[in-house]
């Protein structure tokens, strides 16, 4: 179980179907609590840098990784090995590459065979389509692609992925439960670890997805989001919780 | 002794990780960048991550060999390394063609997927669990204890008596040896938050004074 931040302006915030970003906190003390409750890997997602085709902003992620005592994957506009490179250099165990995949599947390649495929994940984000199931979606020109999600995983693992994250865009900030029968079929199609985003709410939801084929899951506001009013508690279910349902 | 710990920076591995978990429970440590530092530490940690040869070609351009030979098995001074820092303590790997600093009477190898019931991926990159072989003072083998990994070679201990730790990845494996003052670990526990910050708190308090 992963909870994703999305760093914008600075601060984390949580979007509803990837838009109406909501102002959750400051990105430090949403790590230092996250520490205290003993999370199993943090992923902090930049969603300005791509837009704005800007490097990562070093200085914030080191601040960050400084205060992770855990297991922290960075996405958001990685373009290089170089890139790559300072990140793994300020403490990142995995970068995630998502945008960048669009255009150049090449960046995939290299950084596995520089880093190891296993600190490699590549993104896929996505839309169910009335007629034409759940393709691609570019979160920078906000527009749906003609590529299916389970082609473009199978095509991640192939370039060198080693891990695959599916998001689904329908469902972000939600917590309406996880598109079951996309995660079965993406599942089927790769053999690297699936890791799944959007919709989770409870811990029956990550439950239901891990039983459809996923290897892990990761959520935004099921981990900062509490009660009724969605007001603002960064949260993790308990060990005995977790063993219960998911072990 | 001005320094509870020093962590050696020998140019590889990810020493501000250390570093930080060193700061966050309060120890009073340096790193240390010249042998002739050694000095001013009770105990070493020697971290390390990438190949076996590069890592080694390091310490012998820094002169850190004689140094630490003398730390650790002269003087008898607490030293702990750290995933590729605990290979580099044993006799070789099969990772390169260099020899190893040979402190801990072991081989380390790369994980044989034949051996494996499961087939698994390796590098092992993942939290598990670790169980103690003998009575120590850093793990409880009542709780269940979990650290976080990443290697694609493993530790085989010549000397059952020096295995700390096993944990199960398709095979049991060492994943932590220790022998009188020195002490190795496969696992990040500079990555597995409160794990990692009782482990350290261990190391020093119990281990080094």
């Amino acid at each position: 179980m992963i909870p994703v931040l999305l760093i914008h302006n600075g601060g984390i915030y949580k979007t509803n179907k990837f838009q109406a970003p909501v102002y959750i906190g400051d990105p430090i003390n949403a790590i230092r609590l996250f520490n205290d409750l003993g999370v199993d890997e943090i992923c902090i997602l930049d969603i300005d840098a791509s837009k704005k085709n800007v490097p990562p902003n070093y200085k914030a992620i080191e601040d960050i990784a400084s205060e992770a005592f855990m297991p922290l994957s960075y996405g958001g506009g990685i373009r290089t090995i170089d890139h790559a490179t300072n990140l793994f250099q300020l403490g990142i165990e995995k970068i995630v590459l998502n945008h960048v995949v669009q255009n150049d599947t090449e960046i995939v390649n290299k950084c596995a065979s520089q880093f190891g495929s296993q600190s490699v994940v590549v993104s896929i984000d996505y839309k169910k389509t009335l007629f034409n199931g759940n393709q691609c979606y570019d979160h920078v020109k906000r527009k749906t692609l003609k590529m299916k999600v389970s082609d473009a995983a199978a095509f991640a693992q192939s370039s060198g992925a080693g891990e695959v994250m599916i998001n689904s865009v329908d469902r972000d900030g939600l917590m309406c439960g996880m598109d079951v029968d996309t995660i079965r079929g993406v599942s089927g199609v790769i053999d690297v670890p699936l890791v799944v985003c959007g919709g989770a709410g409870n811990i029956e939801d990550i439950q239901n997805a891990v039983h459809a084929g996923a290897t892990a899951v990761a959520a935004g506001s099921m981990f900062v989001f509490h009660g009724k009013q969605n007001g603002v508690l960064i949260n993790y279910p308990e060990e005995e919780q977790l063993e219960k349902y998911l072990r | 002794m001005k320094y509870e710990v020093g962590v050696i920076n020998y140019g590889i591995g990810n020493i501000k990780s250390i570093a930080n978990i060193l700061q966050k429970i309060g120890a009073n440590f340096v790193v240390i960048t010249n042998p002739n530092e050694v000095n001013n530490c009770k105990s070493l940690i020697l971290p390390g991550v990438g190949s076996f040869d590069a890592a080694m070609k390091r310490l012998e351009n820094g002169d850190w060999i004689s140094a630490l030979h003398n730390f650790a098995k002269v003087e008898c001074k607490p030293l702990l390394g750290i995933c590729l820092g605990m290979q580099l303590l044993t006799i070789g790997s099969h990772e390169g063609k260099k020899n190893g600093l040979g402190f801990i009477d072991a081989e380390t190898v790369f994980f044989d997927r034949e051996k494996m019931v499961e087939r698994k991926k390796v590098p092992h990159m993942s939290w598990n669990i670790v169980s103690s072989e003998k009575e120590n003072i850093f793990f409880d083998s009542s709780k269940l204890e979990k650290f976080y990994f990443v290697h694609s070679y493993h530790v085989i201990c010549n000397d059952q008596k020096d295995i700390l730790t096993t944990t199960h990845y398709g095979y049991k494996f060492v994943s932590s040896f220790s022998r009188d003052n020195i002490i190795g670990v496969q696992f990040h526990p500079e990555k597995s938050h409160h794990f990692g910050y009782d482990f350290f708190i261990k190391f020093l308090k119990d281990f080094v004074s």
